[in-house]
């Protein structure tokens, strides 16, 4: 008989091992699956693990791993504050789409003008874009208590539209054809966004989401900001009582994690997608919400956590092109990490006990 | 200076590209959008790539990667596939063109195959299929078989390759039933059979009898069994498996023998950068079986449509046409241009309803 007991506090050295045990958990039960496949299990988990970090062609998938993390570590910091405070945004998409299209609409509106201006007033009407759309969840939540879950959710929904009638309309590229999406901002220097190192896959999107971690961590533990957001968290009575105005922390933390989702999607939109197109979002700010808890809403995690996320896509792909596995298998396999990380957290709050349960 | 690392990673696998060649070994490699299961636009690309690994054996090796996402994905799934050793990689949506175009750049050694896009390099090529042949044979069945005089088409994205069938099925739709109309929802995706689905019932409900797709599932075929007297064309593949239900006839997307030959060209070393734009007449679009819903009489005028653009003689679109807003188009007897048609962008007269945008 195995009985789980309460921890009285949560175990801080399980909260760091049951990562790595469920990537090893992860890989075990992922090469099972692998070798039912026909595939050879440990030849895959090598493809996946070890070649886009020290592999023959490492040298472009560990720039690819940045430019993937980047958007998904931008948009998680942001939306950790708001967790950790119980403020909960899951629109992160929708501003991330609605920053991509006022700032590459603004950069656009410009074209072909040369001016070094252009691009860190793109970067502000991403932010801007982002911080007004994630305003609507926020202002509605604290002048008539909607929930700010639902309408955030929803909200995606209108800005795919919004998007989609953007890239027919508005900001289709005249020199286009007929066909929709924006000019490629390849073509438009002052506008793009590129690899400042040539290979590293470094580019501004990467930059400011180092800063985002950086900028979080000292908010989270030196600031009083970082204090209210975790007083609120974790005892919202206290919070009241400690004269944290609920008001000004849903709109602040709806404000910061809207307007970092925007950048995210104005990066992203100039530099490695290159255009406004219709299905230009591929669901970054919902990765982000994994990643955000995977990485236990701390900066440092999420920062971790957004690179794991990035390899097992990256990794992901290479076994389906190299191995002909099918992209159904791997996305098995990423929700088998999610699981066992989940599963792992048990341990960090209870231990095991074998024997007979005590009679309660 | 890691550009140049790139670059001699580039050639380097280039060089293994070469050496695979020693061994009389060609590598193709497919980008897909959906899933090589989708029963439709994927499933046939991948019916082509498996027909040049029957046809050449073991001298051609292929490799796919499936449900690769339109944008930022895109790029480095096919520059993996080049790292990888591909000496020929065919791109197969049109979300692909500028990615395609971009690791192009890159390695210049490398042949691209782009599917359904415009733009071109010394190494890019295009192709595409002159789906608006098939179009018109459907709309003409669907404007004889409907009863409700409501045809509901389910459209993905407002491209000019989508108005184009919604023009060329209403033309030949209105034409043998002057009262039909069209109700055309737009879904905004390839391949969502939730959607697809989901489109396909609120159609019927409000009164459609045949329900074309411009999407790649089977869904709306499921959807539509279960009502009476609904009637559907399987999209891009046979989707044979319905013609007990509502399937009544299909339009096929044939790339093999494409595939093939432009797999022989790169082994021949013959390979040239060229826009192919194929229909009926090369065997590229194909019209499925008709099943024995549709009457004796009606088959044969559709076989007659097909055999006529088959031969050349006739073209779908073959003027009096009038836009959308009554102005003048194509004149009596004038026939369509192909960059007219590749960048189709408005209905013609009688489309209700707006084009998104």
């Amino acid at each position: 008989m195995i009985s789980l007991i309460q921890r009285p506090e949560p175990s801080r050295a399980w909260s760091l091992a049951t990562p790595l045990l469920a990537v090893l958990v992860t890989m075990i039960a992922g090469g099972i699956m692998f070798a039912a496949l026909g595939k050879n299990p440990v030849e895959a988990i090598k493809v996946i693990f070890y070649d886009p970090i020290l592999g023959e062609f490492a040298f472009y998938y560990r720039g690819q791993l940045l430019v993937k993390a980047a958007p998904l570590i931008l948009i998680a910091i942001g939306l950790s504050l708001g967790f950790r405070a119980g403020i909960w945004n899951i629109g992160a998409e929708g501003q991330y789409i609605i920053g991509a299209v006022v700032g590459a609409g603004l950069g656009l509106a410009f074209f072909p003008l040369d001016a070094w201006w252009i691009y860190p007033l793109m970067v502000f009407g991403g932010a801007l874009g982002g911080f007004l759309w994630a305003m609507i969840p926020g202002v509605l939540r604290v002048a008539f208590n909607t929930n700010e879950i639902l309408v955030s959710l929803l909200l995606v929904y209108v800005a795919e539209n919004i998007l989609a009638s953007m890239s027919t309309g508005l900001l289709q590229n005249p020199d286009g054809q007929g066909f929709p999406g924006s000019r490629n901002f390849r073509d438009f220097p002052a506008a793009y966004n590129p690899e400042l190192i040539a290979g590293t896959g470094m580019h501004w999107g990467v930059v400011a989401a180092f800063i985002a971690v950086i900028f979080a961590y000292i908010v989270l533990a030196r600031h009083i900001l970082g204090f209210q957001i975790r007083l609120t968290g974790e005892a919202p009575r206290a919070a009241r009582f400690a004269g944290v105005n609920p008001t000004r922390l849903v709109l602040l933390c709806f404000g910061i994690s809207g307007a970092l989702a925007g950048m995210a999607g104005l990066f992203e939109v100039s530099g490695p997608a290159g255009q406004i197109s219709i299905d230009f979002n591929v669901g970054y700010g919902f990765t982000a919400i994994i990643v955000a808890f995977l990485g236990r809403l701390h900066p440092i995690g999420i920062l971790l956590a957004g690179l794991l996320m990035a390899l097992t896509y990256i990794g992901g792909e290479a076994a389906q092109a190299q191995l002909g596995l099918p992209a159904a298998a791997i996305q098995a396999f990423q929700g088998m990490l999610l699981f066992f990380l989940l599963a792992g957290d048990v341990l960090t709050n209870y231990r095991i006990r074998f024997g007979r349960a005590e009679a309660a | 200076m890691k550009m140049k690392t790139l670059l001699t990673g580039a050639a380097f696998a280039l060089g293994l590209a070469g050496a695979a060649m020693a061994q009389d070994k060609t590598k193709v490699g497919f980008i897909y959008v959906g899933p090589i299961g989708d029963g439709g636009w994927t499933y046939e690309h991948d019916q082509g790539r498996l027909a040049v690994e029957e046809h050449f054996g073991d001298s051609v090796e292929t490799v796919y990667q499936e449900s690769v996402p339109e944008g930022a994905d895109a790029e480095r799934a096919i520059t993996q596939m080049a790292l990888g050793g591909a000496d020929l990689i065919f791109t197969t949506s049109f979300g692909y063109m500028d990615p395609t175009v971009a690791v192009a750049e890159k390695f210049p050694d490398v042949k691209f195959e782009h599917a359904t896009g415009y733009k071109r390099a010394d190494n890019v090529s295009t192709y595409s299929a002159r789906f608006y042949e098939g179009r018109a044979v459907q709309g003409h069945i669907a404007g004889k078989m409907t009863k409700t005089n409501k045809v509901g088409y389910i459209a993905s994205f407002p491209i000019p390759e989508v108005i184009r069938g919604i023009n060329s099925a209403y033309l030949h739709a209105s034409r043998v039933n002057p009262d039909v109309e069209f109700n055309v929802i737009w879904v905004y995706t390839w391949f969502d059979p939730a959607k697809e689905a989901d489109a396909a019932t609120a159609l019927i409900e409000q009164g459609a009898d045949v329900i074309l797709q411009h999407t790649d599932s089977t869904a709306p075929l499921a959807a539509a069994e279960g009502f009476d007297g609904v009637i559907g064309f399987g999209q891009a593949s046979d989707m044979a498996e319905y013609k007990d239900g509502p399937r009544v006839s299909s339009i096929i997307d044939n790339w093999a023998p494409y595939y093939i030959a432009r797999t022989q060209a790169v082994i021949d070393g013959s390979w040239e950068s060229v826009d192919t734009w194929d229909g009926i007449s090369t065997g590229m679009v194909e019209l499925g079986e008709m099943t024995d819903k549709v009457p004796a009489e009606l088959q044969a005028e559709a076989n007659a449509l097909i055999e006529a653009m088959r031969s050349g003689e006739y073209h779908p679109f073959t003027g009096p046409i009038n836009k959308q807003d009554g102005s003048a188009w194509l004149a009596e007897g004038e026939v369509a241009d192909d960059g007219t048609l590749a960048g189709m962008n408005f209905y013609i007269e009688g489309v209700t309803g707006d084009i998104p945008g």
